[in-house]
């Protein structure tokens, strides 16, 4: 054996391209994959800018008039803001003179002149907005920038929290079986034996309201179905020869768990991630709707939804329409990115 | 044969492509012409990729059609009238009547869910138009004929009840239920033990000779071929390279690819210093058979012993209902010595407890009592932490060559982290020379270090993992049928590539496998092992020639022989 090993080997080595540089090539020939990145891309950019401020951080400011039509429907009538118009002028309307029976009468001139005095700059309210207004005036395209980066940031957060804990708990269960998968195994039953929503509310009754609660209310219930993905592939590849393989070299339990098994179940954590940030996007819009969601003072895609319903009966169709399509958007594009993403991961194909 | 009556089926020009992903064709089968004369057998033979299987499916119109495209100018005539021009309902009424199949793996051919009765049933019922009763009535009988004892209690058994023997006849009995003119069988004895896998192939015979039916055998063994085919075509790479009678095919082949199958298939009665390899008789350009210079194995007195297995046993404890549970013996009270620089060979049917033993002893799985000495220390009762240094002197080798590298690994990967868990390597540098030093060694080129394990075919992936545990210099070695799924011109291959390594290292090799031919041709001491019982240990030319137990001879006398000149 030394004779062979003390020979130093003419080092010829080229570059050796590593996994993610392989997986990148890869996903680079897929063309509705490339596609896809760019759409989360986008929409991911459009989260951080949101969040530091440079777009829609005057979204609550009220703009419009209410239920400002949009561009596109420049002409339509609007009986709401006309409606409302009408209500205000009618207040400059003077009462009868009670001067008689109120005591204040003679101070109501004095009132008028001082408020007369005090300066309110009126902003002319528009009469369109690109995507139209809400009840409030406010633009419906700066409260979806808005409302995404609530969104995704809840949705992709607990998303990738469940999918840690998931692929964590399932692994270790799946791998060591025994005592510990027992006992995973109840506290996996306990969990899942009680009704989704009941849970969901009792966490959320005990937390304060704040997009850390609904972060952590989603990753604590929603990790059961991975878990339990995740446990039966590892139960699979753990007896698989290549993990026998890696003990007979003496491949410590943790090396054999992380290093050579989860780069092999990984496809299935992927897409549970993938179908969980659809899932918890979703499932934020619920408890918004609800009153468990986001603060009142913030906006996210749940909110508008929850709005657009009573609009909706007053044929005020383009907040839903604006987040929902959005929202189809980002989550079309995602899920098929994972399964892109999916497909250049694994050496096998191609 | 060229006579008078037509043959019953003649293949002509027969292509296969098969459409790959990105557009690019695989020539599965280029242009081939066979034919199966009536009553009698022709045997398909080659390695795996030769287009055998392909040629059959192709007969049958089960090839995918999305996939595979049949050459235009391709005819199968079936008496006379050409299968690939029939209709999806014509076609359908031949499958299972006239024509039938019988696949390798009898347990995935047969639906767990329904009694082997309701299996045979199903056919009869379909094809001949019996009723249920009358079917039933006719299955029993099937299953009779076909050798299965008690059959009117078999018949309501599920399929996981009967051994994988008694499978295969159930597969048998419905392949032969409508009394089919052409069976064909595809390896129908590859996943079987060398035992029953004679049982099935004089089953075969009988029935062939019964039912005067043909038989089209499909096999990668030529030894099978010699023991059961009237006609033999061999073919490499999707051509037929010879095709001519049983007799002309093993006494004097005209294809140097012929002669090399029938020599680098290690042979119970010789025992070359190497295996020819197929490229010798290329290069030779089908030079008569070489005479080889003989090797001589055995255990001498003076040899030193570096391991010594004393009554080692393991139960394994099966869960009964909620809290019984009861112990299943694999290993029962093994003792054995194996010397430096020389094999064991480990053989036994399926079950017999020969794969527990080797895991066992690098514990793999914890045993149930007994010794494994291991310069002077018993490895058995070390804590796990003493126990590292020792492991990695004890190393193995799988079966299966695809499963046993992690498919996420680049084979540098592979091969490196050995060196890394046992730190056997200052720095990351001298980790890669001596990664590609072994590569060097096993054989495989430089830019492998690169590629992934799915990017190689098995003998070379087999090499990459007897690579991986050299990296850690063992003193013994055990191969847990290293070889059984490599196709026979690769497994000498590996076999040469074993014996040279072990010359120059002197390791010791345990060398476990169901193929007594192999076993023979490289150890030098033989342990037989049946039902976890080690029935008889003895240098491996004196167990051969003069077997002391009833049951060694029997395993002997399954072997098969190839072609004994009839």
């Amino acid at each position: 054996m030394s004779a062979v090993l003390t020979q130093p080997h003419p080092s010829r080595q080229r570059h050796s391209p590593g996994l993610w540089t392989l997986a990148w090539r890869r996903l680079k020939r897929d063309r509705v994959g490339m596609l896809c990145l760019v759409v989360v891309a986008f929409f991911l950019s459009l989260m951080v800018a949101s969040y530091l401020g440079i777009v829609a951080g005057n979204w609550s400011n009220e703009v419009g008039i209410s239920y400002a039509n949009p561009l596109f429907l420049a002409g339509e009538e609007n009986l709401e803001a006309a409606h409302m118009g009408s209500s205000a002028s009618a207040a400059h309307i003077p009462v009868a003179d009670l001067s008689a029976v109120d005591p204040l009468a003679p101070r109501y001139r004095e009132w008028e002149e001082r408020t007369a005095r005090i300066q309110v700059t009126e902003t002319p309210r528009a009469e369109t907005l690109l995507l139209g207004g809400d009840k409030w005036g406010r633009d419906v395209l700066q409260k979806t920038i808005k409302g995404a980066e609530t969104s995704i940031f809840v949705g992709l957060t607990a998303a990738l929290l469940a999918t840690i804990i998931g692929t964590g708990l399932g692994g270790l269960s799946g791998y060591m079986g025994g005592r510990i998968g027992d006992v995973l195994e109840w506290f996996y039953n306990v969990f899942t034996s009680i009704p989704y929503i009941l849970l969901i509310l009792s966490f959320a009754a005990v937390l304060r309201q704040g997009l850390d609660t609904i972060i952590f209310i989603l990753a604590c219930t929603g990790w059961t179905g991975i878990y339990r993905l995740v446990r039966s592939e590892y139960i699979k590849h753990a007896s698989r020869e290549y993990v026998k393989a890696a003990q007979a070299i003496g491949a410590t339990h943790t090396r054999r768990m992380f290093v050579h098994i989860l780069p092999n179940v990984s496809h299935v954590s992927l897409v549970q991630l993938s179908q969980h940030v659809v899932q918890f996007i979703k499932a934020e819009v619920i408890l918004s709707f609800l009153g468990l969601g986001v603060p009142v003072d913030s906006v996210s895609w749940g909110t508008m939804l929850a709005e657009a319903q009573t609009e909706l009966v007053i044929g005020k169709w383009w907040q839903l329409a604006a987040a929902g399509v959005s929202m189809a958007i980002l989550v079309t594009a995602f899920s098929m990115l994972t399964d892109s993403l999916r497909d250049a991961l694994d050496p096998k194909m191609k | 044969m060229s006579n008078m009556e037509q043959p019953l089926l003649q293949v002509r020009n027969l292509g296969v492509n098969f459409r790959l992903e990105g557009g690019t064709l695989f020539e599965a089968v280029k242009n081939i012409s066979f034919e199966v004369p009536k009553n009698s057998t022709v045997a398909l033979v080659g390695e795996s990729g030769s287009g055998k299987s392909v040629s059959a499916m192709a007969v049958m119109r089960l090839l995918p059609r999305e996939s595979a495209i049949v050459s235009a100018a391709s005819e199968i005539l079936f008496e006379g009238s050409d299968l690939l021009k029939l209709s999806d309902e014509g076609i359908r009424a031949v499958r299972g009547k006239d024509v039938s199949v019988i696949f390798q793996e009898p347990m995935s051919s047969l639906n767990p869910v329904f009694t082997v009765g309701d299996q045979i049933a199903e056919i009869l019922c379909l094809h001949m138009g019996l009723s249920r009763a009358q079917a039933w009535r006719r299955a029993e009988e099937l299953m009779h004929e076909v050798g299965i004892p008690d059959p009117g209690l078999r018949i309501k058994s599920f399929p996981h009840e009967l051994s994988g023997g008694q499978q295969q006849r159930v597969m048998i009995a419905i392949a032969i239920a409508c009394n089919p003119k052409l069976l064909i069988a595809d390896e129908p004895t590859t996943a079987l033990d060398v035992t029953i896998q004679k049982q099935i192939l004089d089953l075969l015979a009988s029935l062939q000779a019964r039912h005067k039916m043909s038989v089209l055998f499909i096999t990668h063994d030529l030894a099978v071929v010699g023991e059961i085919a009237d006609h033999v075509v061999v073919m490499q790479n999707g051509e037929i390279k010879e095709k001519a009678s049983a007799k002309q095919i093993f006494e004097t082949p005209r294809d140097p690819y012929t002669k090399a199958l029938l020599s680098c298939r290690p042979n119970v009665d010789e025992r070359p210093m190497r295996l020819p390899v197929i490229a010798d008789f290329l290069q030779a350009g089908g030079a008569a058979r070489l005479k080889l210079e003989q090797r001589r194995r055995g255990y001498r007195d003076d040899d030193e012993i570096v391991l010594e297995v004393k009554n080692l046993s393991k139960h394994f404890r099966l869960k009964e209902g909620l809290f019984k549970s009861r112990d299943v013996a694999a290993v029962k009270d093994a003792s054995f010595k194996l010397a430096r620089g020389k094999t064991l060979g480990l053989v036994g049917e399926s079950g017999s407890g020969k794969t527990t033993v080797g895991l066992t002893l690098m514990r793999l799985h914890e045993s149930s009592g007994g010794e494994v000495l291991f310069d002077g220390v018993d490895l058995l009762k070390l804590s796990e932490a003493d126990f590292m240094k020792y492991k990695r002197r004890i190393q193995i080798v799988f079966q299966n060559p695809y499963a046993s590298l992690n498919p996420r690994f680049t084979v540098g990967q592979i091969l490196m982290e050995p060196l890394t868990i046992h730190r056997l390597a200052a720095g990351n540098r001298q980790c890669i020379e001596m990664a590609m030093a072994l590569l060097e060694r096993v054989g495989l080129p430089e830019e492998s270090f690169h590629k992934y394990p799915h990017e190689f075919s098995g003998g070379q992936r087999q090499r990459i993992a007897i690579a991986r545990c050299l990296t850690m210099k063992p003193d013994v070695l055990i191969c847990d049928e290293s070889v059984s799924a490599l196709d026979v011109s690769v497994q000498a291959q590996v076999l040469n590539l074993l014996q040279d390594l072990q010359d120059e290292y002197r390791m010791s090799y345990i060398f476990i496998s169901h193929d007594l031919a192999v076993v023979k041709y490289i150890s030098d001491q033989v342990m037989v092992m049946s039902d976890g019982d080690v029935i008889e240990v003895a240098n491996s030319d004196d167990i051969y020639l003069n077997p002391q137990q009833e049951y060694t001879r029997q395993l002997l006398g399954s072997i098969p022989r190839g072609w004994q000149g009839n």
